[in-house]
């Protein structure tokens, strides 16, 4: 709910078209590519029926949309034209707010030691480089702590992290060993399946730092979350 | 090979426990990481040399048969000797019966991928040859009778007290030889040079071949490479089909690229180009080299992975850079791929060449993170061609059963709205019952591996549908309606 408070602090109206599941991620990246078309049909026939910009407050999710649909329709000229008509006006959160919204300051106030970890298929997927950045130096009281290999995969990966449990934990350790050096309260993400990997390997050393997503930091107001 | 490969999840879990293994991985790729930004920095907009060096090899390898005959006819016209090999098979008899009917006794060798991939030097040891590997790092594998675990600082793996006791072992290493890492490298050189005095046949390999001219291009830094191509009589140079630039022009833009990829040099030290064997008349400017030239290439499999969905492997040059930025590789180090090409471009290659039967491990052993596309110098999508392979990994049938129950699953309910959410909200009573605050210490089943170093979430009480319908301002179609694509 704080994207839609962001947003609407911001002055959007949020819709959220009602029927909406996964948009096939998880089958894309495991090579499920049918079950992954599947999906991918009907949220595109669900956004295909809205007509303003879409906001995707998720990385993995946003370059699923953005970019791989284009590739699993490749073959299917109806949904290939469906995913190139979405492409145009779908934005991961933080690009819609910089670029669409053109804000930087939302007007939050967080008061804790914030470190940013760069979620990669935020930044590598779509390019979501400097925009968090940005609208995290435009947060009242954040006092930022840099982040060593902030653009390091936590490991977490979805499904990998299930089929390769071992060296997935091994890639957290050493994110953890950062982000407990980085001298942070707390991580922030722009991805919640990164932030609930990285969270949960925080809680199980017994750490206090705690991992949120951006947006709930930008409608922060008075430093809760 | 094959045979004798330990299972996937024991490699790796050997390296995992490998604690030195992992630091020095993490070290020394850190470094090198470094110096491969500030060599490419040095370059006057390097994204713009590596646009032009990917348009190059898509150019090259879309051409490559009228290249590969162009540079066939300028070896022949030059006195050289080229031969196509199929197989590996093909490309091992001929090296092989080469050294033979010349009457070969040593052949040493600069560094050459493709003969491992093609197991070159167990071939010609059984046929009575002495292979002499002269690359430091190289020879140090030979003596311990390991494998590289990096494509370009094969014994990343070791560390200087393993070097050092292989050296007392295998090559009566004193005190005194071992007492710094000059010292060591000292000792490897006086060795080696006896070698380079005896042998009958260099065997090298290439970095690029160019069609123009015929000439092939090994890139070196410790100049043992040169000493291979032009000490021993007979010099054979390896190189794999895709090796080839077309004009000496583009030789120098993946120069740029290459060495300051791999190491942040601007240029390998010894960047040796060779065009044909000595002149016979001898009476030329360049009266040296060797009296014969030849050069093998291998295909191996490329000419058909080259027609298939993986062809942009192909335009590889070998800089190592998506192993150093890997942060699987840095877990897991090169053995644990346990095929010749470690990292992000073996775990496509490997399979690709080999097969996913052996080798199905690979291409999930990534969490996509996108860093071997982000610093390839010729922008391979690496991360595209490990989804293709995991998409024909289910469709041969190798994804767990439990996976594709799961998946089929979501992809069942995920088009049936209601029924999502109520599955949605079954889960989420599910995980608040196994969880304590809100965190659960130990997941069932398939999932008890991921809980082994991490809490996993419990889900919301209130999924954020059930939120938004009961919220009162902003949006206006509240009502539930029959939505496209929706079944009944």
């Amino acid at each position: 709910m704080s994207v839609v408070a962001v947003l609407e602090r911001l002055g959007f109206t949020v819709e959220c078209p009602a029927g909406q599941t996964c948009c096939g991620q998880p089958a894309f990246n495991g090579g499920y590519l049918d079950e992954a078309r599947a999906l991918g049909r009907h949220t595109l026939d669900l956004l295909s029926a809205t007509d303003d910009p879409i906001v995707i407050p998720s990385g993995s999710c946003g370059d699923m949309v953005i970019h791989q649909y284009e590739a699993i329709f490749r073959d299917d000229p109806v949904y290939l034209e469906k995913a190139r008509a979405i492409h145009t006006r779908a934005y991961e959160f933080t690009q819609f707010l910089v670029h669409v919204a053109g804000v930087s300051d939302v007007g939050a106030v967080f008061p804790r030691k914030v470190a940013y970890h760069a979620c990669c298929h935020g930044l590598r997927g779509l390019g979501a480089k400097d925009e968090p950045e940005a609208l995290l130096a435009g947060v009242a009281r954040a006092e930022r702590c840099p982040l060593a290999e902030a653009d390091v995969c936590c490991g977490f990966g979805g499904l990998f992290s299930v089929k390769m449990p071992d060296i997935s934990s091994a890639m957290l350790g050493r994110k953890l060993d950062t982000i407990q050096e980085s001298g942070a309260e707390t991580i922030v993400v722009t991805d919640v399946s990164c932030g609930m990997h990285m969270a949960g390997g925080l809680r199980r050393r017994g750490s206090r730092v705690d991992v949120v997503h951006i947006a709930d930091v930008l409608a922060s107001r008075v430093g809760t979350t | 090979m094959n045979v004798e490969l330990k299972p996937f999840d024991q490699r790796t879990a050997e390296a995992l426990a490998d604690d030195q293994l992992r630091t020095t991985l993490r070290t020394v790729t850190t470094a090198i990481l470094g110096f491969r930004k500030a060599g490419l920095g040095r370059l006057d907009d390097s994204d713009a040399w590596r646009d032009h060096a990917r348009r190059l090899r898509a150019h090259t390898l879309s051409r490559l048969d009228t290249y590969l005959d162009q540079f066939v006819s300028n070896v022949e016209a030059r006195g050289g000797h080229a031969y196509y090999a199929a197989t590996a098979a093909d490309a091992v008899r001929y090296v092989r019966d080469l050294a033979t009917s010349k009457g070969v006794k040593v052949a040493v060798k600069s560094k050459s991928m493709v003969t491992e991939e093609i197991e070159l030097n167990h071939h010609l040891e059984s046929a009575g040859v002495k292979v002499v590997e002269t690359d430091l790092g190289e020879y140090i594998v030979q003596l311990a009778h390991d494998r590289p675990s990096h494509i370009v600082m094969p014994i990343i793996h070791m560390n200087r007290q393993q070097v050092a006791d292989l050296f007392r072992a295998k090559i009566n290493a004193t005190d005194a030889d071992l007492v710094d890492i000059p010292a060591m490298t000292q000792l490897a050189r006086r060795v080696l040079r006896e070698e380079f005095v005896n042998a009958d046949m260099g065997i090298s390999g290439v970095n690029f071949a160019v069609a123009e001219t015929g000439s092939i291009t090994t890139c070196t830094n410790e100049g043992n490479g040169r000493l291979c191509t032009t000490m021993p009589r007979i010099h054979v140079a390896m190189m794999g089909i895709e090796r080839i630039v077309p004009t000496v022009q583009d030789l120098s833009v993946m120069l740029q690229v290459l060495a300051r990829s791999a190491t942040g040099q601007n240029l390998t030290v010894y960047t040796n180009v060779v065009t044909g064997p000595r002149p016979r008349d001898g009476d030329g400017a360049e009266g040296d080299g060797p009296d014969e030239f030849h050069v093998v290439m291998v295909d191996n499999g490329r000419s058909r992975v080259l027609g298939s969905e993986l062809a942009e492997i192909l335009y590889c040059i070998r800089c190592g850079a998506c192993l150093n930025t890997c942060p699987v590789f840095h877990q897991i180090g090169g053995h644990a791929y346990g095929g010749v090409y470690p990292g992000p471009v073996g775990a496509v290659l490997t399979p690709a060449f080999e097969g996913l039967d052996a080798f199905h491990e690979l291409p999930q052993a990534s969490s996509l993170c996108g860093a071997c596309k982000d610093v390839c110098p010729v922008r391979i999508d690496i991360p595209r061609m490990l989804l293709k392979l995991r998409a024909d990994s289910v469709d041969a049938g190798k994804s767990p059963w439990w996976i594709t129950y799961g998946m089929r699953t979501l992809g069942w309910v995920g088009v049936r709205p209601r029924l999502f959410r109520w599955a949605g909200g079954l889960a989420a009573r599910a995980t608040r019952a196994m969880a304590t605050d809100g965190w659960i210490r130990k997941m069932p089943g398939h999932l008890s591996a991921w809980t082994k170093s991490r809490d996993f979430p419990a889900m919301a009480e209130v999924s954020f549908q059930e939120q938004w319908k009961k919220k009162p301002s902003s949006h206006r179609k509240r009502e539930e309606t029959r939505f496209p694509g929706e079944r009944p």
